[in-house]
């Protein structure tokens, strides 16, 4: 078809794309405006295999297949790696790939920031998400007050925080233990208490229950729960964020675990992630985050659904 | 059988028993959590919504759904009769299941019948039927407030707007989507 062809479907992309130019745009600046903030911050910026043998065996995400191994899911392995390696502030912004997750806020193929520092945990990431996110609109010249879906968020910090426990009680239906034991954590999480968190600041949900964190150091106080935050704006998921777990005793018995019950499931059973596990032994303490910029970039665009701030869906190809 | 992740806007599944459509649906996983797959259900044969959230092990059986092309015949007490086309059975629909489609139903009308495990639930109108103008009042040349159209009354009953040129006794041709006038019959 000749670039000035006027057929309707040709039209309507170009209509489509022209209205997403301006997201585009801001998109693009955002990009720029995270790796400015890290590299000033003295992070190394680092870019780890796409195709990799062996994801991180978690229950509920499914690594899509690509040859005789695996697209990543996330670059976590390899950056921990990484870490054990001695680089001690790292940080990618990548392409990941989870196989089935189609939704207004999922793409099967997205845009992750992973970033990973030693001699810290997940209260300094907490911090550190604070003035990222500062960084960004004081760079891009936005207001730190916006609106998002017809409501007000205010990014300035500090944000709130509200342990799982916390929200259980005043948002769910259900006590936090009730959810745990009858399998509906995550719908009571989905369902009753997301739409309410993060207004009108952004808020870290921490101490998740040890069950819900497969590579998350367990805290000292309370017993049972997991160095393990979300960040949520305005209802959206954010991030997710560890005290990395560094016994390698601890963590091949959590995989066997998740490997096992996925096996368990009908899923496909990974192979164990060997070379991650050897290197552990030599991870400094450390903590890890990874933050979806697609959803970062509807936040600060206000834009309802995921497919707005990118350049094509998987429908479009 | 379909899986959670069959479920989409339209799919028919089986819920107690009963014929469900996908009217609304939403996919959402809380981080590292279970994919749950929230619908919004119209019960085929009552028209009740339902919310339901499912996951990925949840399964459906398909809603055994039939359509057959059928003529209207006529109604009686309250029930509307149809002949299937193939087999010449007839079959009956309530007025409730026939609905606001009864503004169209003229006699030999062919209309999509449709059947859950044999039974007829509801009828689908082609997008277009012409209908005779029984009753229409003479248009008063100047008359401002009335604008560029006026009301008729169809044989069926049915009164719509239509242009001022439309007259008793003249075919126009129905939009059964929207309910609006498309043209005068030729």
């Amino acid at each position: 078809m000749s670039p000035g062809s006027n057929d309707l479907s040709s039209l309507l992309e170009r209509e489509t794309l022209a209205a997403k130019e301006p997201t585009l745009w801001l998109r693009a600046r955002v990009l720029q405006a995270i790796r400015h903030f890290f590299t000033e911050r003295n992070y190394l910026e680092v870019e780890t295999p796409c195709l990799i043998p062996a994801p991180a065996p978690e229950l509920h995400i499914d690594a899509i297949q690509a040859g005789s191994g695996f697209l990543h899911t996330s670059p976590e392995l390899c950056m921990k790696r990484l870490l054990a390696a001695g680089c001690s502030r790292i940080f990618q912004v990548c392409k990941c790939f989870r196989q089935g997750e189609r939704g207004g806020r999922h793409l099967p193929e997205f845009t992750l920031l992973e970033w990973y520092r030693a001699e810290t945990d997940y209260l300094g990431l907490m911090a550190e998400c604070e003035d990222m996110v500062g960084f960004v609109l004081e760079q891009l010249g936005l207001s730190p007050i916006l609106e998002f879906q017809g409501k007000a968020v205010d990014l300035q910090k500090p944000w709130l925080r509200f342990t799982v426990q916390e929200a259980f009680e005043r948002y769910a239906s259900v006590p936090l233990e009730y959810a745990l034991a009858s399998g509906r954590f995550d719908e009571v999480l989905a369902v009753e208490i997301e739409p309410h968190l993060g207004f009108p600041k952004p808020l870290f949900l921490y101490q998740y229950p040890a069950a819900l964190a497969a590579l998350s150091r367990l805290a000292k106080h309370p017993p049972g729960a997991a160095e393990r935050f979300e960040l949520y704006a305005a209802g959206v998921e954010l991030a997710n964020a560890f005290s990395e777990l560094i016994d390698p005793v601890e963590q091949r018995a959590r995989f066997e675990e998740e490997l096992a019950k996925r096996k368990q499931n009908g899923q496909t059973v990974y192979p164990m992630p060997e070379k991650f596990l050897r290197s552990l032994s030599s991870m400094p303490d450390s903590a890890g985050i990874a933050l979806g910029v697609d959803r970062l970039v509807m936040l600060l665009s206000n834009q309802k659904e995921i497919d707005s701030v990118v350049t094509f869906t998987p429908e479009e190809l | 059988m379909y899986n959670a992740s069959d479920l989409r806007k339209g799919l028919k599944i089986l819920i107690d028993r009963e014929p469900y459509v996908v009217v609304d649906f939403q996919f959402t996983k809380p981080g590292k959590g279970q994919a749950l797959y929230r619908c919004k259900l119209r019960n085929m044969i009552n028209g009740i919504m339902l919310d339901r959230t499912y996951r990925s092990v949840d399964t459906f059986e398909p809603a055994n759904l039939e359509q057959r092309k059928m003529q209207y015949l006529y109604s009686q007490e309250g029930h509307f009769y149809f002949m299937d086309l193939q087999t010449y059975d007839q079959s009956a629909l309530s007025a409730e299941q026939v609905g606001d489609t009864k503004n169209y139903l003229i006699d030999n009308l062919e209309v999509d019948v449709l059947l859950f495990d044999g039974r007829p639930i509801g009828l689908t109108l082609p997008n277009f039927v012409d209908l005779l103008v029984t009753h229409a009042d003479p248009w008063a040349k100047g008359d401002s407030v009335a604008g560029d159209s006026k009301p008729v009354t169809l044989e069926t009953g049915y009164t719509l707007r239509v242009p001022p040129f439309i007259e008793e006794g003249i075919k126009i041709t129905v939009d059964t989507r929207t309910g609006e006038y498309v043209t005068r019959v030729k």
